[in-house]
């Protein structure tokens, strides 16, 4: 396999296609907005964080299919965990994608997220993996929302 | 995946463009100057299509840098020394190749910079905070260069001013009946761009100089996408200032150029100040240099000046016309080409271009594009490109760029097709 073959794979290309969670979920109380001005790239993430867990998740934005991917997955893989999973699962993806090794030995840790080691062969191409992660790491530490009861 | 696979035949669309080159325009011998052509990138030929981010350098440009440093280096203005002497008549002889290349009509109107960044900003905080004041405007134009943007909102924010904007229609194309419209009592400054980076678009510059000073308002031109294309006058365009940057014309990164208007020049008050800008200083005063020393505080880089000079003596010498010539067949065959490819929509299709393809291919992003391109070897800038206003007129957030130069093929350019056609194979 080639590295762009290993970089676009198939699920990668599919969840470009058909994003998952590409709403702003009903009872999301905290959200954060990413920008990547370097390329233009924009991500919204959107959380329902209620008592230590991400109960809902989704994202919104525009952007190359790396970080659309990335996004989607993202959201798949976290609806029910707490923040210092989602925060450990992050810095394992980072090392993923930049080519880490001790992340790379322990890549089955991250299941379906581990197609994003291609990435590593791509270093202009890692903040586009983890720009959906920077955002949602803002939401987590962002301020809950006034959620409207309407 | 097919991406890396492609091997290319020759499209119908290149027979038809197989023109004869001009006479003496040798386009082998030329890519022969040009040492980094030769290499290969994840084992293709590089082809190289990021000119408009900055140009590949010529031998003659690497050598006046390798000689300077192992023969002429010495600080200037400021030795008995024979070294010194020698830098210091290297350098002044780099100004005077610039004046010839812009003709203008007096070396001392010509300041080194680093960019034009630096020389926009010069004018903007030199000649601005002296003639800009609280409701004065300044008008630019939507298809600027963020250099040719903040400098001024800084200054209009300082000064309670009007940063005001000239609209363009959907093919890029400047309205010259609105931005005349814009020029009113309060205009100070016009500052344009001479071509679009990010759409190619060539301005009328020289109608827009002459309707601004119909009303008595000066015009700075930005030149960084011109100079490298056809050949610019800055007297018979009539400009008060031009700027352009030194390694988007084969010449070094770090240096540029400001032209201005003598009498502008010698009116305004210095830029940055220090060393070599002064003729006495006591703590009480200090009498300011003549021009242009008066803008070239401190140790300048003598070294990329004098590399910029053999840059455009390089150019020059194929000839400009040649140049401009070349490069128009090039761009309208790449706009043919790629603009024929199923699923691109171009992105600023004006009457008269130079330099630069912009576009967008439906369903996949610049930056896949970008990234399945470089790894056939072929180079382009993907994104925003400094011009974040052009891209929210088109309603998006980033195009792919294909910028060419002097040295580039028909053949690089069926490269660039076949790639994009690759691309969308992934992506399908």
């Amino acid at each position: 396999m080639n590295d762009l073959s290993e970089l676009y794979q198939e699920v990668i290309l599919e969840h470009n296609k058909a994003p998952r969670n590409y709403r702003r979920p009903q009872s999301a109380n905290r959200q954060a907005e990413g920008y990547n001005p370097l390329c233009g790239d924009r991500c919204t993430v959107y959380i329902d964080y209620e008592g230590d867990a991400i109960r809902e998740i989704g994202f919104q934005g525009s952007g190359c299919a790396i970080s659309k991917a990335s996004a989607s997955m993202m959201t798949q893989i976290l609806k029910g965990k707490t923040k210092e999973e989602a925060v450990k699962l992050f810095e394992q993806f980072h090392g993923l994608v930049t080519g880490n090794e001790d992340a790379l030995a322990h890549a089955e840790d991250l299941g379906k997220l581990k197609v994003f080691a291609g990435v590593s062969k791509f270093p202009a191409r890692v903040k586009c993996a983890t720009l959906a992660w920077h955002t949602l790491q803002s939401a987590l530490e962002s301020k809950p929302e006034t959620v409207s009861t309407e | 995946m097919t991406a890396a696979a492609h091997q290319l035949a020759p499209s119908p669309l290149s027979r038809r463009f197989a023109a004869p080159a001009a006479a003496g325009f040798d386009l082998e011998k030329i890519r022969g100057d040009f040492p980094i052509l030769s290499q290969k990138v994840h084992g293709r030929n590089l082809v190289y299509l990021d000119n408009a981010a900055t140009s590949q350098k010529p031998r003659a440009v690497i050598e006046a840098i390798v000689r300077y440093y192992e023969q002429l280096n010495a600080n200037i203005h400021r030795g008995v020394h024979t070294l010194s002497v020698r830098a210091t008549e290297a350098h002044d002889a780099a100004r005077q190749t610039v004046k010839r290349f812009l003709n203008a009509g007096d070396a001392r109107e010509i300041i080194f910079v680093r960019g034009a960044t630096e020389a926009i900003n010069l004018v903007a905080a030199s000649y601005g905070r002296t003639h800009v004041a609280a409701g004065d405007e300044v008008l630019i134009t939507a298809m600027e260069h963020h250099s040719n943007i903040v400098p001024w909102q800084i200054l209009c924010e300082e000064k309670g001013a009007q940063l005001r904007v000239a609209p363009m229609d959907d093919n890029g194309e400047l309205r010259l009946d609105e931005f005349e419209k814009l020029i009113g009592p309060r205009t100070k400054i016009v500052a344009v761009t001479h071509v679009s980076n990010a759409l190619g678009t060539v301005n009328p510059v020289r109608e827009m100089i002459e309707r601004s000073h119909r009303r008595g308002v000066p015009v700075l031109v930005d030149g960084a996408q011109a100079v490298p294309h056809f050949a610019v006058d800055v007297q018979a365009l009539d400009c008060d200032f031009y700027a352009f940057s030194g390694h988007k014309v084969y010449g070094p990164t770090g240096i540029g150029v400001l032209y201005g208007k003598r009498a502008l020049l010698e009116a305004m008050p210095p830029y940055q100040s220090g060393g070599d800008m002064i003729s006495s200083v006591t703590f009480e005063k200090t009498a300011y240099n003549v021009l242009p020393f008066k803008f070239e505080a401190g140790t300048p880089d003598i070294c990329g000046a004098i590399a910029l000079g053999a840059a455009l003596e390089y150019i020059d010498g194929l000839g400009m016309d040649k140049v401009a010539a070349h490069e128009r067949e090039l761009l309208a065959y790449a706009t043919e080409a790629v603009g024929a490819v199923s699923g691109v929509r171009l992105i600023g299709t004006a009457s008269e271009r130079a330099g630069a393809l912009s576009f967008v291919l439906g369903g996949v992003h610049p930056h896949d594009l970008g990234t399945i391109l470089d790894r056939e070897g072929i180079t382009i800038r993907t994104g925003h490109h400094c011009a974040q206003p052009v891209m929210e007129r088109f309603g998006i957030p980033a195009t792919a760029r294909a910028s060419f130069a002097v040295y580039n093929t028909k053949e690089e350019v069926d490269a660039l097709v076949e790639g994009i056609q690759a691309a969308r194979e992934v992506f399908a």
